[in-house]
C-alpha cells in the first residue's frame, strides 16, 4: 500500500518538475501540442497503474517519455494520419531515442517559448499557451488570471495549437532578429509563471509547487541565450534577488516576516551578489524597461545586508519610473508604501487616496488594507487603524500572513 | 514541409505587365526570384503565374443550374496573381522567401502550408 502511494508520489513529482520539457520534446518535430499533452496525461495514468506493482523505473522521466511516444504512434496510426507525419513521428522518436541514451531529455522549453510567441500567432494566446504548455498551468487557473471565461480561454487554446502545428512554427530557438517582436512575450509569461508561485510561499498548493523554479530555470536559459537584451538579465537578477531572501519569509517557527524584519543573514549573499552583478551588465546595455527597475527596487531593498537602511528615495522614484512604463494597481501601492518611509505617513495616506481613485480594485486587496492600517496607526487614528487591519484579515488566507496582522492589531491601543 | 507562396498583386502591378517602360522590370524582378528558389535549393519547380483578374470568371452550381458570373471569385484591391510552391522547414524559413517575394513591398504575399498527401 505504501509502495502505491511512494509511486503514486514520484509520478506526481515527475509530473510537475518534468512536464514542460516532455511536452516539448514529444512535440518537437510533429509540433502537435494537443496530442502531445494528451498522450503525456495517459503516459502517467499508465504509471499510476504499473509503477505501484513493478516498482517505480531507473529513469522516471524516460519511462514516461516513451509510454507518451508509443501512445503518439498508436494515435497516429489509429487516425491513419498522413504517411507523411508517422515518418516524422517515427524519426522524431529514433532521434530523440538517441539523446535519451545520454541519460537527460534534451532540454526544447525555451525553443517552444519562442513558437508561442511567434507573431503569427493570436497575441491574446501567446502568454496563455506558454504557460499552459511549458508550466503546466491549467486552462482554469489562466482564464482566472487573465480575467477571461474559462470555455473563451480553452477555446483560444486549442486555435493556437491547431495554428502551430499546421502552419508549421518551428520550436527551434529563433535567429536573433526575430527576438524583438517574440523576447517581450517570453519574458512576461516566466514572469507571470514566478508570480503565480511566488504568491504561494507556505507552499500549501501542489499545483504551484514548483513553478518559481521552474520560472527561475527558463529566466537562466534565456539570459544566457540573449545575453545582450537588457530585460532578459533584468529579469533574472529580479528572480535571484527574490529567491535569495525565500529562507527568511518565514520564521522558524513559520511565522510570516515582512521584508523589513527578515533576517538578513539567512539571505542567499550569493544570488544576490550575482544579481547585481546582473542588473550592472543590464544598465550597461542602456535600454530600461519594467523588469529592470523592479530589480532595481529590490537591490535598493537589499542595502540591508551590508547594515545600511534601503534607499526609500530611490526605491519610490523606481516605483514612479515604473508606473510611468507599465500602470499597475500594485506598482502604484508599492509606490505609497515607499513613500510613507520617504515622505511620512500623512502625505503618503493622501497619496494612498489617489492610489484608490486611480484604482478602485485596489479595495480588495490585502496588502492595500495593511498599509492604510500602518499609517493610520502611524498617524495615531488608532479606530481607523483597527478597522483597515480588520478588512486586510477579511482578504487574506495565508494562515501565517493573518496571524502576523493579527499580531499587529493588537499593537494598536 | 511545402508552402505555398500566394502572390497578390496591386492592379498597378498587373498594369506594369504590359507597360513598355516598366515590364523589363517587372518580369525581371520575377525570374530573378524564381531563380533564386531554385538555386537555393527551396524551389521546387512547381507554380505558375496568372493572367490578371479581368481574365477570371468564376462558376458555381446551385440547386442543380450552373451560374457563370465574369471576374474573379472576390473583388478586393489584391488579386491572386501566380504562385509559387517551395520545400522549407518550417513557417519561419517560408516567410523570409515569402518576404523576398517582388510583390511584398507593394501587394500582399500569403504563405499556406501544403496539405500533406
Amino acid at each position: 500500500m505504501s509502495d502505491a502511494r511512494s509511486a503514486a508520489q514520484l509520478a506526481e513529482r515527475i509530473a510537475r518538475e518534468s512536464y514542460g520539457r516532455l511536452v516539448a520534446s514529444l512535440a518537437a518535430r510533429t509540433r502537435d501540442l494537443a496530442a502531445a499533452e494528451d498522450a503525456l496525461s495517459e503516459a502517467f495514468a499508465a504509471a499510476l497503474r504499473v509503477w505501484p506493482q513493478t516498482g517505480p523505473p531507473d529513469n522516471p522521466e524516460g519511462w514516461l517519455f516513451a509510454a507518451a511516444r508509443r501512445k503518439l504512434i498508436d494515435g497516429a496510426r489509429r487516425a491513419q494520419t498522413a504517411l507523411a507525419a508517422q515518418d516524422a513521428l517515427a524519426r522524431a522518436a529514433e532521434e530523440i531515442e538517441a539523446e535519451m541514451s545520454a541519460a537527460a531529455l534534451p532540454d526544447r522549453r525555451l525553443g517552444l517559448l519562442f513558437a508561442c510567441a511567434h507573431p503569427a500567432i493570436d497575441e491574446g494566446a501567446r502568454t496563455p499557451l506558454m504557460l499552459q504548455t511549458i508550466l503546466g498551468v491549467s486552462a482554469e487557473r489562466i482564464a482566472a488570471a487573465f480575467l477571461v471565461e474559462p470555455a473563451a480561454m480553452s477555446q483560444r487554446l486549442v486555435r493556437a495549437k491547431k495554428r502551430i502545428r499546421d502552419a508549421g512554427i518551428s520550436f527551434e530557438i529563433p535567429e536573433p532578429a526575430a527576438w524583438p517582436a517574440r523576447i517581450q512575450a517570453v519574458q512576461e509569461a516566466i514572469y507571470a509563471a514566478y508570480t503565480e508561485g511566488w504568491s504561494d510561499a507556505a507552499g500549501v498548493d501542489a499545483a504551484r509547487a514548483g513553478l518559481t523554479e521552474e520560472a527561475l530555470w527558463l529566466a537562466r536559459a534565456l539570459a544566457a541565450h540573449t545575453p545582450h537584451d537588457a530585460e532578459s538579465l533584468g529579469l533574472l537578477a529580479l528572480f535571484l534577488h527574490l529567491e535569495a531572501r525565500r529562507p527568511a519569509r518565514r520564521d522558524a517557527q513559520g511565522r510570516y516576516q515582512p521584508l523589513d524584519r527578515q533576517d538578513v543573514s539567512l539571505w542567499r549573499k550569493d544570488w544576490i551578489e550575482e544579481a547585481e552583478a546582473l542588473l550592472l551588465r543590464a544598465a550597461a546595455l542602456r535600454r530600461v524597461g519594467r523588469f529592470q527597475l523592479e530589480a532595481a527596487i529590490q537591490s535598493a531593498h537589499a542595502r540591508r545586508r551590508h547594515g545600511d537602511d534601503p534607499d526609500w528615495r530611490a526605491i519610490a522614484a523606481f516605483y514612479a519610473a515604473l508606473i510611468a512604463i507599465s500602470p499597475s494597481p500594485v506598482a502604484q501601492l508599492n509606490y505609497c508604501a515607499a513613500a510613507a518611509r520617504s515622505e511620512g505617513p500623512s502625505a503618503a495616506l493622501t497619496l494612498l487616496d489617489e492610489a484608490a481613485d486611480r484604482f478602485p480594485v485596489l479595495g480588495e486587496y490585502q496588502p492595500f488594507w495593511a498599509l492604510r492600517a500602518h499609517l493610520c496607526a502611524r498617524t495615531g487614528a488608532n479606530a481607523a487603524a483597527r478597522a483597515a487591519f480588520d478588512q486586510a484579515i477579511a482578504r487574506e488566507r495565508d494562515p501565517a500572513v493573518i496571524a502576523y496582522l493579527r499580531e499587529q492589531r493588537a499593537q494598536v491601543c | 514541409m511545402k508552402y505555398a507562396i500566394l502572390v497578390y498583386e496591386t492592379a498597378d502591378e498587373f498594369a506594369e505587365r504590359d507597360d513598355a517602360a516598366k515590364r523589363d522590370a517587372y518580369w525581371g524582378a520575377y525570374s530573378a526570384y524564381g531563380a533564386l528558389l531554385q538555386q537555393s535549393g527551396v524551389g521546387t519547380g512547381q507554380g505558375a503565374g496568372l493572367k490578371p483578374p479581368h481574365a477570371a470568371t468564376t462558376v458555381r452550381v446551385r440547386g442543380g443550374a450552373r451560374q457563370v458570373i465574369d471576374g474573379p471569385f472576390a473583388d478586393t484591391k489584391e488579386q491572386l496573381g501566380g504562385f509559387f510552391i517551395i520545400d522549407a522547414p518550417d513557417l519561419d524559413a517560408a516567410l523570409a522567401w515569402a518576404e523576398k517575394c517582388p510583390s511584398a513591398t507593394r501587394g500582399s504575399v500569403e504563405v499556406r502550408p501544403l496539405l500533406e498527401m
